[in-house]
């Protein structure tokens, strides 16, 4: 069996899956980042896979930028968490709930 | 008919005999008050005297113009067109022809004579200025009313003159008194002045209504705006003019004369109405009944004003009114029978209240109202060249009389009552003798003025033919015959009680004369005019006793202004009558002559009873007999004041003497029955009506507001409940929504990620099932 597009796309359906199963279930809140890793790379799996299969090298491109700005973004994510932590003692993100109405 | 239609000559400066006075009025009023502080009182009579006396020298010009020139011809002085109105042209222009022209002559000429008289009656007012003005625009005024063009010219002189005279007799106005006398003739006048405009409207509604050519569909006598009327427009109705001559004129045509006499208003006919209405305007302005009540109360007023306006001039506006309208008051028999009658009735009554009146103007008062009832019994007869000579002679000899009166009040330090007068006639020669000129005329002793004037009217009054009455014309010649026995009575009465006799003035000044006082109830309203004392309580009642001082004095004879105008006066009382001696005498009457072309136009409608030579002679002989007899009856009773007879007749136990003199002296309460039923009644009815107001109108006023509140308070309801109801339900819908909706921002943001996925999961699922 070759491995099409489809393939590629249940993989990166998983990983979503999987991302935000993550995100909504634990409660740490760098476990929730890490969700949020899974979910974006299920993203990029994606774009990859179109351009592989569809057009050009648009896609790859636009993935090594998403590689570098998820890293950026998991600076400034892991910062504010830690700035959380210090302000409740905690990383139990459902307990940084000061925004509720 | 008689002639041609009148010729106008032009004549440019006719304008000026109203207008000089009038500027010597607006110059006084305005700069008179600088003028008399900084220059003395010459700088105030100079211009006052000498414009009227151009307006004197102007009327004079016309007036010699006019003799030159053909019958029929009258002076014309056309302004301006003042009040073009639809197809009314009113014009501002001035008319003299020989009736106007006799009247401006007198008007002018007496009028500039007690202009001069004033400057010595009036050397001690203040307000010396105040008075030449206001006396310069009377002089406008009645210049104005007589030589006005139109009946609205007329009316514009006829309503000033009656404001003058408010103004002059309430001249001393700090004294309420005066001022109250002023203000009732001024409102007394009010009344006639209604009915004379009145009389125009309805005139000049006649004429506009009454169509020029027979309407073809309608039976005679049934005049209505027929359509076909319309079709010759010029010729639709009878004449949109208020032009004394014009109006003259068409009513000369006996086909449109009869189409206008023959209309009837409620019963009535048209010109009769038309007549009687401006009657009652005559009888306001000259003072007949029932409107002469104001003239007595006039008195008030400085005595040149009652001189020049309430004895010459202004009262006989009326009688110049009537015999200019003379066109219009022979068309109607019962306006003339009414006339004459209500003349006859007022000569006599008030020659009968003049014959125990001890003010002395208060005398020469009702002389003045019996004199005018004369001229109207003239008037009412047809005869009015005979009304316009007794008016002229009557000018003459009144002013005389009464600016004679004014030399003895000031002599007399004030003094009007003729009780406490006496012996002037050696203190006060020259007013003597004018004063008994004067008398003589006005009783009509032969070769008199006033005897050629009067004994003419008697005469024509006897032989008229125009009454409804059978034989009323003897009526009316006996009633003014007991009428001139009385005036002769209380003329030559009131002569020899100011001039016969002692001086009575220094023992009357300590109020001594208890009899006299205790027969006079009313004996405060004779200290009403001491003119100096301004600002005097009015309420006073020893307000004489403030001269008490001067009784020491004895009377001093006045200066020669006064003294020279009633030297000049007495002259024309004198002779002023022979310029229309009697026909019956085969004497040319000039006077006569001169006034025919004026009333030929309807000499035609005047009738005579026919009564010969005769008669005339016989009444001539006894119309001498009754001013002889008035005059030795007077003497008797009051020559030197020694006869006890008066004073035994007012102590007389008699209740029928005492009830007679008592009503007589009160002026038959006219006076006191006019406060009762006008002005009381005026009073209880405003009353009422104020009752109707507060209670009806302010009722319905109100109720209108309580309903108007109801109304509001509903309509507060409604938008309180459903407009505001609907705003808010928008409100707490939103507020509600809000409150449910909030629950779901929890702060837990793996919440917002479910939602988030949730979402994104739901719009996946739509996506395929639409492209499904």
């Amino acid at each position: 069996m070759t491995v099409g597009l489809p393939q590629y796309l249940v993989v990166s359906g998983v990983l979503l899956a999987l991302g935000l199963f993550t995100i909504v279930t634990r409660k740490n809140a760098v476990a929730i980042l890490m969700g949020v890793e899974l979910v974006l790379n299920a993203g990029l799996l994606n774009l990859v896979a179109f351009s592989r299969f569809g057009g050009g090298l648009d896609g790859q491109v636009f993935a090594l930028f998403g590689i570098v700005l998820a890293a950026a973004e998991a600076v400034v994510a892991l910062a504010i968490v830690l700035q959380v932590v210090r302000a409740q003692r905690s990383v139990d993100a459902s307990k940084a709930s000061d925004l509720k109405e | 008919m008689h002639e041609a239609a009148p010729v106008l000559q032009e004549f440019p400066l006719l304008f000026l005999v109203p207008l000089l006075p009038l500027i010597g009025a607006v110059w006084n009023g305005v700069m008179g008050k600088t003028m008399q502080r900084r220059f003395g009182h010459a700088a105030i009579h100079l211009p006052a005297i000498l414009l009227p006396a151009g307006s004197f020298v102007i009327s004079l010009w016309a007036f010699l113009t006019l003799a030159d020139a053909p019958h029929g011809t009258s002076m014309y002085n056309h302004l301006w067109t003042w009040l073009p109105v639809g197809t009314l042209q009113a014009e501002a222009a001035f008319l003299m022809d020989r009736l106007s022209g006799v009247m401006a002559l007198v008007v002018t000429f007496v009028g500039t004579l007690i202009h001069v008289y004033s400057t010595g009656y009036m050397k001690d007012e203040p307000a010396y200025w105040r008075f030449f003005a206001y006396l310069n625009l009377f002089m406008f005024a009645m210049l104005t009313l007589v030589l006005g063009d139109n009946f609205l010219l007329m009316f514009v002189g006829w309503e000033g003159v009656g404001l003058c005279s408010y103004l002059l007799i309430s001249f001393w106005w700090r004294d309420r008194e005066k001022a109250v006398a002023g203000m009732k003739a001024f409102v007394v006048n009010r009344i006639g002045d209604l009915g004379f405009s009145l009389g125009v409207f309805l005139l000049f509604w006649g004429l506009l209504t009454t169509p020029a050519s027979p309407a073809p569909a309608k039976a005679h006598g049934e005049f209505r705006h027929a359509p076909a009327a319309a079709q010759e427009a010029p010729e639709a109705t009878l004449a949109t003019s208020i032009a004394f001559r014009e109006v003259e004129q068409i009513l000369e045509d006996p086909v449109k004369r009869d189409r206008i006499v023959n209309r009837d208003i409620l019963g009535v006919g048209l010109m009769t109405l038309v007549c009687l209405l401006l009657f009652v305007g005559a009888t306001g302005k000259s003072a007949q009944i029932p409107l002469y009540v104001w003239l007595p109360d006039a008195m008030a007023g400085p005595t040149p004003v009652s001189a020049l306006i309430h004895a010459a001039t202004m009262v006989t506006a009326g009688v110049y009114m009537v015999a200019r309208l003379h066109f219009l008051f022979t068309l109607s028999p019962v306006a003339m029978t009414v006339v004459a009658t209500v003349g006859a009735l007022t000569a006599l009554f008030a020659a009968t209240i003049g014959l125990f009146q001890y003010d002395i103007k208060k005398v020469l008062a009702y002389s003045t109202v019996s004199q005018l009832g004369f001229m109207f019994v003239a008037v009412g007869v047809g005869a009015y060249w005979v009304a316009i000579f007794h008016l002229m002679t009557h000018a003459f000899f009144k002013a005389c009389l009464f600016l004679g009166s004014g030399s003895v009040i000031m002599g007399c330090h004030h003094e009007q009552d003729m009780r406490k007068m006496g012996g002037l006639r050696k203190l006060m020669p020259i007013t003597a003798v004018t004063y008994f000129i004067s008398c003589a005329a006005i009783a009509g002793f032969p070769f008199f003025s006033g005897f050629f004037s009067k004994d003419e009217i008697l005469w024509k009054a006897f032989d008229s033919g125009n009454m409804l009455l059978p034989g009323g014309g003897v009526i009316l010649w006996a009633v003014t015959a007991i009428a001139a026995l009385g005036t002769s009575f209380y003329m030559f009465r009131s002569y020899y009680m100011t001039f016969s006799g002692e001086y009575r003035g220094a023992a009357a000044a300590h109020g001594h004369d208890a009899s006299a006082v205790a027969h006079d109830p009313h004996g405060v309203a004779y200290d009403s005019a001491h003119g100096a004392v301004h600002g005097a309580p009015p309420a006073d009642p020893h307000g004489h006793d403030s001269h008490g001082h001067h009784g020491a004095h004895l009377p001093v004879e006045s200066p020669a202004a006064m003294t020279g105008v009633l030297a000049v006066l007495g002259g024309l009382a004198l002779v002023g009558g022979y310029v229309g001696l009697p026909l019956l005498w085969g004497l040319p009457n000039a006077f006569e002559a001169w006034l025919e072309p004026i009333f030929a136009g309807t000499a035609e409608r005047v009738t005579s009873a026919g009564f010969g030579h005769g008669a005339e002679w016989g009444l001539m002989g006894f119309s001498i007999i009754v001013a002889f007899g008035g005059f030795f009856a007077a003497r008797v009773l009051y020559k030197d004041g020694r006869s006890p007879i008066p004073a035994r007749l007012l102590a007389s136990p008699s209740p029928l003497v005492q009830a007679t003199h008592r009503t007589i002296f009160n002026k038959y309460y006219v006076d006191e029955l006019y406060g009762v039923v006008f002005v009381k009644g005026s009073l209880v009815l405003s009353r009422g009506l104020a009752i109707w107001d507060t209670r009806v109108i302010d009722g319905a006023v109100n109720l209108a507001g309580t309903i108007g509140r109801g109304f509001g308070f509903l309509q507060g309801a409604i938008d309180r409940l459903f407009v505001d109801g609907m705003v808010e339900l928008v409100a707490k819908v939103v507020e509600a929504a809000g409150a449910k909706i909030r629950r779901i921002q929890t702060g837990h943001i793996q919440a917002y990620v479910q939602g988030l996925a949730l979402g994104a999961l739901a719009l996946v699922a739509l996506a395929y099932l639409l492209a499904w």
